[in-house]
């Protein structure tokens, strides 16, 4: 339900509706700019690095044409390709399972499994790859498992593996949430068993949730480099080399055609689902029955040992950060002791950087939540602007299609550009929190709209036929009532902005460096100790902001469904 | 209006965080071990209370590729150790200031630019060292190496951790010293040989030794400063000196050229070359750049300048484009069947 403004318009006096024009024309033509200006005109600006030959840069046409055929990048395309694809032929399963055990059995307990297996959420890509090596390295506590050391391909894998898990579990969580019980009454009506009943309900309702998970895992697989920097050994991937050509070599060229490979399957992935979407209908009919599992002692016994496995798996990798974070010299010394955390004496920026992160995080959380909340309220509840709405809708959902590389590159060509005025802001902490809201605007932008589209249009049209402004009406009711999911979207961007490294490797100067920054600096300079102490701080920090953003949210849930079930005794 | 209004006071506050201090801000690029930045640029505040120092650290590689990436719209005033081939590449493309330092005269002629004024003054030497982890070695059935042809003997196999050249000095003057003292053919033939057992190629100098430390690669190619402040921190570390010589470097210190903050930047030079700075690097290095002040490091042996091998930089900077990407072709990239111990 979305409110006619136009011809409300002269109903009015004149300065209402000036703030009003003002609040949503403004407010749209705001978002506008903000999009072009850090989404845009960076992805642009790559297409046009990769293409200009400027000299030592290693771009332009012939560059590429050079690159392309190299035997050096077949050989990274190669390894990129085949590590995305092993860590998604594992990832997808077993996230699967584990939310089919979650949605659809009775396994005892399932907060707490959902909760331990959503915690690499909270740190950087870089802690279950440290982690590895403590735990299958040379000198790692379970080295004895395997033949060989963790460097390389499988270390790559399994870090990655760990790091894309809850990703992919979320977007399938979501998908088995919903099923229609009477679909399953009529199927065992029918005669069906329980396998029969999931190929032709279950699948089909969910595969292209599968399809969405696969293509995120593997994006976010191809793109990063946390993993393969810490854990990669000699084996090197197409992330790694579009970092190395433009953080060592300074060949912004090089990297720009780098990162328009890497562009490609998260384009193509993203345009793929979208079609998919479209093809698929309505998942559930209005009169449909909520679906609860019947009792079922060897299933649930089954997936119970599956979610057991992988979080114990899960809380090893975590569990083994955090301990080798407080081991004073491993492997010789295996004293406890926070010398790990003594920061300032080492290289990588020390509490500056944890400073700092935390500064970015709450700028982003609280800047990046109130422009997506205000402008998907703009989108969803006011009419006018057809053009600009729908222009808004598709440059909203551009940031989801491109990975963090390859949006920090374009940041780099775009801003340092000579004779851009907005170079003031290059390696500025404006930037970064900038880039870290366009980097995680989708999802949030989704969440904000979910919510307003569950409220009544009555709620404006009683606003307007009190006269009352909508910029107030937004602040004082609006706003309000949907605080829970601006508390959602307050958490994701927080702990997004605190764990991030993928974009703002490119953009830190030594004033603004970050958290996730300095634990691969760290770990570059052979401080493993001092870059796991740093994950767990972040990984601790994330924690303690999701923890209290849920504890608000539930509070202020049961206030406003207490403020629901008294408005009808007046 | 809301929404404007909140982000103006945001993006306010962001920048009002980023505003500091009123001293002269001199923006340093260094490419020295972070351990000793605090000391040093206390030291150099301490002397020069009206300049306050912004470091830029990163691997000499990197360092030298940002240098040469900005020549257009210099960053950086100064720079406070780098090594010499490197400064010697910014001097050819004209970036460097000239300038004789007030403690110029106490200087070593060899640790220094030749020409007068110099373009840049060394601060100390850093040399070659093998980290060699004697748990592991005992663990494994390693014997100690002491030649540099000793690390291509087919027992370290996947067991030795050097530092890659085009990003690191240190993997730089390996290699250079290499093709200086086997001469270049078999320079690289040793290099092939080598490369057969190197289990890792690192970023940074110290990681290799930080590494063997740690045990997790037995043997580690790198230099003597991390060597010995992990021995002292109690790592089962044997420091061993190859036997056919130490490739070497001389770490220093130059002004950019165009620098708006020249003043302060030269202030900093004089700083670099003072008796006072020398009794900084004392701590770290055994060789300095101004003689009669090192005192010899317990963990090296006296002898240990002597070592050194006879370093041709002028060829060393010279060629150091064409060894780094003859280096690449043949051990970049390509490498993972070594990675498969």
């Amino acid at each position: 339900m979305s409110l006619p403004l136009t011809p409300a318009k002269d109903a009015r006096r004149g300065d209402v509706a000036l703030g009003e024009r003002l609040f949503v024309v403004g407010g749209k033509s705001l978002l506008l700019v903000l999009l072009l200006l850090a989404v845009v005109m960076p992805l642009l600006a790559i297409f046009w690095k990769g293409f200009s030959g400027e000299a030592g840069q290693g771009g332009g046409l012939l560059a590429a044409r050079e690159l392309f055929a190299s035997e050096n990048f077949h050989w990274l395309l190669g390894n990129s390709l085949s590590v995305a694809l092993t860590v998604t032929a594992i990832v997808v399963p077993l996230a699967y399972l584990f939310a089919y055990a979650l949605q659809r059995t009775l396994i005892p307990a399932k907060g707490l499994w959902r909760g331990i297996s959503l915690l690499p959420l909270l740190a950087p890509s870089m802690l279950p790859a440290i982690a590895l090596v403590y735990l299958f390295g040379n000198q790692g506590l379970l080295r004895s498992l395997l033949s060989e050391n963790i460097y390389g391909f499988w270390g790559i894998v399994l870090g990655e593996a760990i790091y894309t898990f809850p990703h992919a579990l979320m977007i399938l969580l979501s998908a088995l949430s919903l099923a229609d019980a009477r679909l399953f009454d009529a199927a065992s009506s029918m005669g069906a068993g329980p396998w029969r009943a999931f190929r032709s309900i279950t699948w089909p309702a969910t595969r292209q949730a599968v399809f969405a998970a696969f293509c995120l895992v593997f994006t976010l697989t191809i793109t990063d480099f946390g993993v393969p920097v810490v854990v990669g050994g000699d084996y090197q991937v197409l992330a790694l080399e579009a970092y190395k050509a433009v953080v060592g070599q300074q060949q912004f060229g090089r990297g720009a055609l780098i990162g328009m490979v890497l562009l490609l399957p998260a384009l193509l992935s993203f345009g793929v689902d979208a079609w998919l979407r479209r093809r698929q209908g309505e998942a559930m009919s209005g009169r449909a029955q909520v679906f609860e599992p019947k009792p079922s002692r060897c299933r649930d016994a089954c997936f119970l040992a599956i979610v057991l496995l992988v979080c114990a798996a899960l809380l090893v990798v975590i569990g083994m950060a955090v301990y080798s974070s407080l081991v004073t010299f491993w492997p010789y010394n295996l004293t406890l002791s926070f010398k790990h955390y003594l920061f300032d004496d080492t290289a990588g920026g020390g509490w500056l950087a944890y400073r700092n992160s935390v500064t970015m995080a709450l700028c982003t959380a609280l800047i990046g939540s109130i422009v997506i909340f205000t402008g998907a309220y703009l989108m969803e509840k006011t009419q006018g602007q057809r053009l600009l709405n729908q222009a808004l809708r598709l440059l909203s959902f551009i940031p989801m299609a491109v990975p963090g590389l390859v949006l920090g590159l374009g940041y780099v060509f775009f801003f340092n550009l000579s004779g851009n005025p907005l170079h003031v802001f290059y390696g500025g902490m404006a930037l970064l929190v900038l880039c870290t809201i366009a980097h995680y605007l989708t999802t949030a932008q989704m969440t904000a709209a979910t919510a307003l589209r569950q409220l009544d249009g009555e709620f404006e049209a009683a606003a307007l036929s009190l006269k009352a402004p909508l910029y107030k009406h937004f602040v004082r009711v609006t706003v309000p009532i949907c605080l829970p999911a601006l508390l959602d979207i307050i958490r994701y961007l927080f702990v997004s902005a605190m764990t991030t490294v993928s974009a703002a490797i490119f953009l830190y100067s030594p004033d603004t460096i970050l958290a996730a920054v300095a634990v691969l600096n760290m770990d570059d300079a052979g401080n493993v100790g001092g870059a796991a102490a740093m994950s767990t701080l972040i990984l601790l920090t994330s924690a303690a902001a999701s923890l209290l953003l849920a504890g608000a949210s539930r509070g202020l849930l049961r206030r406003s469904q207490a403020w629901r079930q008294r408005a009808p005794g007046h | 209006m809301f929404k404007p209004l909140a982000l103006a006071a945001a993006v306010s506050a962001v920048f009002s965080l980023q505003a500091s201090a009123a001293a002269t801000q001199l923006t340093v690029y260094t490419a020295l071990e972070a351990e000793q930045l605090k000391s040093y640029k206390q030291a150099f505040e301490k002397a020069n209370p009206d300049i306050e120092i912004k470091w830029v650290r990163d691997s000499t590689g990197i360092i030298t590729a940002k240098l040469l990436a900005e020549k257009d719209r210099p960053q950086a005033d100064a720079v406070w150790g780098l090594a010499a081939s490197s400064l010697a590449i910014l001097d050819q493309n004209g970036m460097l200031e000239a300038y004789a330092p007030k403690d110029l005269g106490k200087i070593s002629a060899n640790y220094r630019d030749a020409a007068n004024p110099p373009a840049w003054v060394g601060m100390d030497v850093w040399a070659a060292t093998i980290c060699f982890n004697t748990v592991e070695a005992e663990k494994q059935g390693l014997s100690k190496p002491v030649s540099w042809q000793d690390l291509t003997k087919p027992e370290y196999k996947g067991k030795i951790v050097m530092p890659n050249p085009a990003s690191s000095g240190t993997g730089f003057l390996d290699v250079s010293a290499w093709l200086q003292t086997f001469g270049e053919p078999q320079g690289w033939a040793y290099m092939d040989a080598l490369h057969q057992n190197i289990g890792q190629y690192v970023h940074s100098g110290s990681k290799p030794c930080k590494l063997a430390a740690a045990g997790e690669f037995p043997i580690g190619i790198s230099f003597e400063y991390p060597a010995v402040q992990l021995k002292r921190q109690g790592a089962p570390l044997d420091i061993v000196l190859p036997k056919e010589g130490l490739g070497w470097e001389i770490e220093a210190t130059a002004v950019i050229k165009g620098s708006p903050k020249a003043d302060a930047a030269k202030r900093l030079a004089d700083f670099s070359a003072s008796p006072a700075a020398m009794e900084l690097y004392k701590d770290n290095f055994a060789v300095l750049a101004a003689p009669g002040i090192a005192k010899p490091q317990t963990e090296l042996p006296a002898d240990y300048e002597q070592r050194l091998i006879k370093n041709d930089f002028a060829w060393a900077s010279k060629n150091r484009d064409e060894i780094l990407s003859e280096w690449r072709k043949r051990y970049d990239g390509k490498s993972e069947k070594v990675a498969q111990q």
